[in-house]
């Protein structure tokens, strides 16, 4: 299995924000995590990516465990994640936003800069033709000098996509990628992750929308209080009981 | 690039302008008060370089300035250190014990960050003014050498202790940009925006967090030696938070965040400060409420409102570019 957890469990105080979670990702496919608000879907997400520490549980990246290796470190195994919100720099243009997410593959240090060394010269080139390359893939080569602050909603999260994969990921994170964002570009937005996934990257998302996961994940995992409920096919899943029980309201979520 | 030269012309403008000062003024008290200034700028730059673009506000600032003070003036007058061995080891110092503060203030974050440095810059400030055996308490430390000569240089007139010391100056801000425009810069700025983001983009926030506080302790170190050997007198007054409170006012004045704010701020309001001496202490009713309005309509200070000026004005100029279209 390419990125797996066993009984994964994060605890808050008393309640148990996911618990037991026994997942497994496939290599090179599209994985959705969907759920009702506060199932722990986005703790899951900071617990693969090294954000959260899990109470209990492991994850497993390539067979290795990562569990209680810090998120930077994670990162740099070739882990990548988005946010709910994007966290860009607003001030900045778009490209000098994307080129800090090649950072964690160079070397120069303080010393570099300061002296402006041969290393730090061909390590920003390689940043800022990493930061092309990836606003080329996302589709945003027209907003390359744009600031931030000027783009749509939609492009805002096709750079903190390019943000991701100028990391060099294997995996990629992707949580809640279209909240906030019409049915127009949601659909491009598919494209673009389905792009991604031809491409060999790996994927996994939160979503909310189920037209959306339904025609694009291969492969999908419920949560409901923090727990597993169920796991398989978009069909599986559309005929699970206990999935249409937790979305559509029921004794158990009453 | 129309802005590049443009910037390039007024960073020109402004070392002639400073390297000329002297000439214009044949006022030793503008002098003295110039050179002060550039003084606190080196210190602004070091706080800037760590809230500005790292995002931590720290309000130790002073007490390192101070560190940075006591330890050239006591290694001069002391321990008997000549003043060059001790102008490179009084900054060293600070900085280490800047990196050992560090390690502790950086577990905190945001207002806790804040608040744990206040606190940390109080103790140096009570540390220095209690513990008299060392530091003289509240009589201070005189007899601080001025700047000794470097070969034919001598460097004991007004003018060319302010050359020297703008000199400093402008190595401290070729250094703070060569920093802040590569890719160390830009890992600050990261953590900056989002200490998660940056986290799950593969920075090592604790390493970067950790050099960006002890590059602004070396700043600090650095204008407090200067200030050591240019006023020759110190009490434990430089560590009050009086002074970090100046500096912060000269930074956010300024621009927080910004290459130029520094200058900016500190100039403006030393100045205004000069001017305005006889209104003694009401003079904070006059930074007050420009602090407050800096901070409601331009949080990125008088260089900021400068940059979006300037950005509105070339986008005027080339309405075809693609910005416009943005903001229609």
């Amino acid at each position: 299995m390419f990125l797996e957890t066993k009984r994964l469990t994060k605890q808050f105080g008393g309640l148990f924000a996911v618990k037991d979670v026994d997942f497994s990702i496939e290599e090179g496919k599209i994985n959705a995590i969907i759920g009702p608000n506060g199932a722990g879907k986005s703790t899951f997400f900071n617990l693969v990516s090294g954000l959260y520490r899990p109470t209990s549980g492991q994850v497993l990246f390539k067979g290795k465990d990562i569990s209680n290796l810090k998120a930077n470190k994670v990162a740099k195994l070739g882990v990548a994640r988005t946010f709910q919100t994007t966290h860009l720099f607003e001030q900045a243009t778009v490209f000098d936003n994307v080129i800090v997410g090649h950072r964690l593959r160079t070397k120069a240090n303080l010393f570099d800069s300061i002296f402006h060394t041969k290393r730090l010269k061909r390590e920003e080139e390689q940043c800022k033709e990493k930061a092309l390359e990836v606003l080329q893939f996302v589709g945003l080569e027209h907003a390359v000098d744009h600031l931030v602050a000027n783009i749509s909603q939609e492009e805002k999260k096709r750079v903190a996509f390019a943000l991701a994969l100028a990391t060099d990921p294997e995996i990629v994170f992707l949580d809640e990628p279209t909240a906030g964002i019409n049915p127009d570009e949601t659909a491009e937005l598919s494209e673009l992750i389905e792009k991604m996934a031809e491409n060999g990257l790996t994927i996994c998302l939160i979503e909310h929308k189920m037209q959306m996961i339904m025609n694009l994940a291969e492969q999908i995992m419920v949560l409901n209080y923090g727990e597993k409920i169920a796991q398989g096919t978009p069909e599986e899943i559309n005929r699970n009981e206990e999935v249409i029980k937790a979305y559509l309201g029921g004794s158990t979520s009453a | 690039m129309a802005a590049f030269f443009n910037k390039r012309n007024i960073v020109v403008g402004f070392i002639l302008l400073a390297v000329i000062f002297p000439f214009i003024t044949r006022n030793d008290y503008f002098l003295h008060v110039m050179t002060l200034a550039f003084i606190w700028m080196i210190a602004v730059y070091g706080l800037n370089l760590l809230a500005g673009y790292t995002g931590y506000l720290s309000l130790a600032h002073a007490g390192f300035f101070a560190i940075g003070a006591y330890a050239f003036g006591l290694l001069t007058v002391k321990a008997g250190f000549g003043f060059w061995p001790a102008f490179l080891l009084a900054p060293i110092i600070t900085t280490a014990m800047g990196f050992l503060i560090g390690l502790i203030a950086l577990r905190t974050k945001e207002h806790f960050f804040a608040i744990y440095t206040l606190c940390v810059g109080y103790i140096i400030y009570l540390v220095i003014d209690k513990w008299e055996g060392l530091t003289g308490g509240v009589r201070g430390l005189i007899g601080i050498p001025a700047p000794s000569s470097i070969g034919p240089l001598t460097l004991s007139t007004p003018i060319a202790q302010y050359y020297f010391v703008f000199v400093i100056l402008l190595l401290v801000i070729f250094v703070i940009y060569r920093i802040i425009h590569s890719l160390t810069g830009r890992t600050f700025i990261a953590i900056r925006n989002s200490e998660e983001l940056a986290l799950s983009l593969g920075i090592s926030t604790t390493k970067n967090k950790l050099i960006s506080f002890v590059l602004s302790t070396f700043f600090a170190g650095i204008a407090g030696v200067l200030y050591a050997c240019f006023i020759r007198f110190i009490g434990p007054d430089i560590g009050n938070l009086n002074i970090t409170f100046d500096l912060l006012t000269y930074m956010i004045v300024g621009g927080i965040g910004t290459m130029s704010g520094p200058i900016v701020g500190t100039l403006l309001i030393v100045w205004l400060s000069q001017n305005l001496q006889f209104l003694q202490d009401y003079r904070m009713l006059i930074f007050g409420p420009l602090l407050t309005l800096m901070v409601i309509f331009s949080p990125r200070g008088i260089s900021g409102l400068f940059a979006l000026w300037s950005a509105k004005r070339t986008r005027k100029l080339k309405p075809k570019t693609s910005n416009v279209e943005e903001q229609a």
